[in-house]
């Protein structure tokens, strides 16, 4: 537990001395959901109907952009072949980095999808299952992401290469994710999808660790 | 078992039974697919509901199978492979991965020219059409990945951890058509209840499904003896060979 503190705190802090990159991506998902609105037409039976799908591509493309990140500075400079090195497991010290990860990029969207409701006229109830949909679903997304991004770390042209690996895998949590906020937009319960979604955290909460260290290793040949 | 199997650890062996292999699962494949799609288009009876637009059925089925078969065999040899260190694993993972998305894609396209007549679109957002095109992403996804290591040991081992986490597509497509009640129709033929389809029109599709199983056997070999020879090119045992087989022209 002290090593993955220790890990929380290194990354942590570099996180918040690189500081000029970190609202990158939450900015470019307020930008790409204030596009929508301009592209479709400001109508806003029209904003109500496609709002959370728009929300959650946006945040889906902004968590591949943020993910781009994760392990590069670590490959680059050598400290993520040190941390194979370190004694302690390293599907733990992955999961810290993960979930520093998640605290910089998805916390900062969670704090601003009041603005995104806002602005695509969402209602309270719909704007409540969103907020917990994002909360369940961001950390998964980070949690397998980091499984690809760790494949990838070692390769140049990882930017694209990336969003073709994960978006494949993001696409049931997006149906689920929707699902939940549709229900919500009609008065219906919406426990049983948000359940689902909770279900698939906890799976990857339980396995992507460990094929995140593998990845690690694999790419570091 | 595994001392019958662990010789094929040794890529010299694998591409020896491969070469063994491919003539025999080429024949049966093409003369049980000549059968079986020639009694299913011609002598199998028309569908009271579907009329004479059913029979793509001997198509799309066995290639909607296999396009998951396929992804479940490469995620097993990735397993395989990463558990047990075996080269010939990875390669494995590599040669099948594009017979796959080209059998998903056969499925998808059939599919779709089945779904026209019948639903009045070519595309809806079904649950299961629209898993099936995830696969064919995933599939996509992963010779993307393995294309892009210059080291291909290193890219089979990514692209084996990619098609692991990969499979939990598979379910997904089984199932969709119980979980999410949709346009698309329920399974037709199942292991272990009656099948709901009459048996004259069933045993073309048992024989083609076989058929194209053999299919994509026989192209994963001669994929997986490619993969092997190139990348092998500089082994004393490829050179022999390959001189062999040259001085045996000559002469």
């Amino acid at each position: 537990m002290q090593v993955f503190w220790a890990m929380f705190k290194r990354d942590w802090v570099l996180a918040f001395r690189q500081n000029a990159e970190f609202l990158q991506p939450v900015l470019f998902c307020l930008l790409v959901v204030t596009m929508f609105p301009l592209g479709i037409g400001p109508s806003p039976q029209t904003l109500q109907k496609v709002g959370p799908g728009i929300i959650w591509v946006a945040a889906l493309l902004a968590s591949l952009l943020a993910l781009e990140k994760l392990f590069k500075q670590d490959f680059l400079d050598g400290s993520l072949e040190q941390l194979i090195l370190t004694p302690y497991p390293l599907p733990l010290l992955a999961l810290a980095k993960i979930t520093v990860h998640w605290v910089v990029s998805a916390l900062p969207l969670l704090l601003l999808s009041p603005i995104l409701a806002l602005f695509l006229n969402l209602t309270w109830d719909m704007y409540w299952a969103l907020l917990f949909t994002l909360l369940l679903g961001t950390p998964l997304m980070s949690l397998i992401g980091a499984i690809a991004v760790a494949l990838t770390a070692g390769l140049n042209k990882g930017g694209t290469l990336l969003g073709l690996l994960l978006l494949p895998v993001y696409i049931p949590l997006l149906i689920f994710a929707t699902a939940t906020v549709e229900s919500a937009s009609l008065n219906l319960p919406y426990l049983a999808q948000l359940a689902i979604i909770a279900a698939m955290l906890l799976l990857a909460l339980a396995l992507a660790p460990f094929a995140v260290a593998h990845a690690i290793k694999v790419s570091q040949n | 078992m595994w001392k019958w199997l662990h010789p094929y650890a040794k890529t010299e062996a694998t591409y020896q039974l491969c070469g063994r292999l491919y003539p025999w699962f080429l024949f049966f494949a093409v003369a049980l697919l000549i059968g079986g799609t020639f009694w299913g288009l011609v002598f199998a009876p028309a569908d009271y509901q579907q009329g004479d637009s059913f029979r793509i059925i001997y198509i799309h089925v066995p290639t909607a199978m296999l396009s998951m078969s396929t992804y479940a065999a490469m995620a097993i040899l990735g397993f395989i492979g990463l558990v047990w260190q075996i080269r010939t694993c990875y390669m494995g993972v590599a040669a099948i991965a594009p017979v796959g998305a080209i059998m998903t894609f056969i499925a998808l396209f059939t599919g779709a020219a089945w779904g026209k007549p019948m639903w009045g679109t070519w595309w809806v957002w079904d649950a299961r059409l629209t898993s099936e095109l995830i696969l064919l992403f995933l599939y996509l996804g992963i010779i993307a990945l393995y294309g892009a290591f210059d080291d291909k040991i290193q890219g089979g081992k990514a692209a084996s951890v990619m098609s692991i986490v990969g499979v939990v597509n598979l379910p997904i497509i089984h199932y969709s058509v119980k979980w999410w009640n949709t346009l698309h129709q329920g399974a037709t033929i199942t292991k272990f209840e009656q099948p709901s389809i009459a048996a004259s029109m069933l045993w073309p599709l048992l024989i083609n499904i076989l058929g194209f199983a053999l299919l994509v056997a026989a192209f994963t070999c001669k994929r997986l003896q490619n993969e092997i020879l190139t990348r092998e090119m500089r082994r004393p045992w490829v050179q022999s060979m390959l001189l062999k087989e040259e001085t045996g022209n000559a002469v």
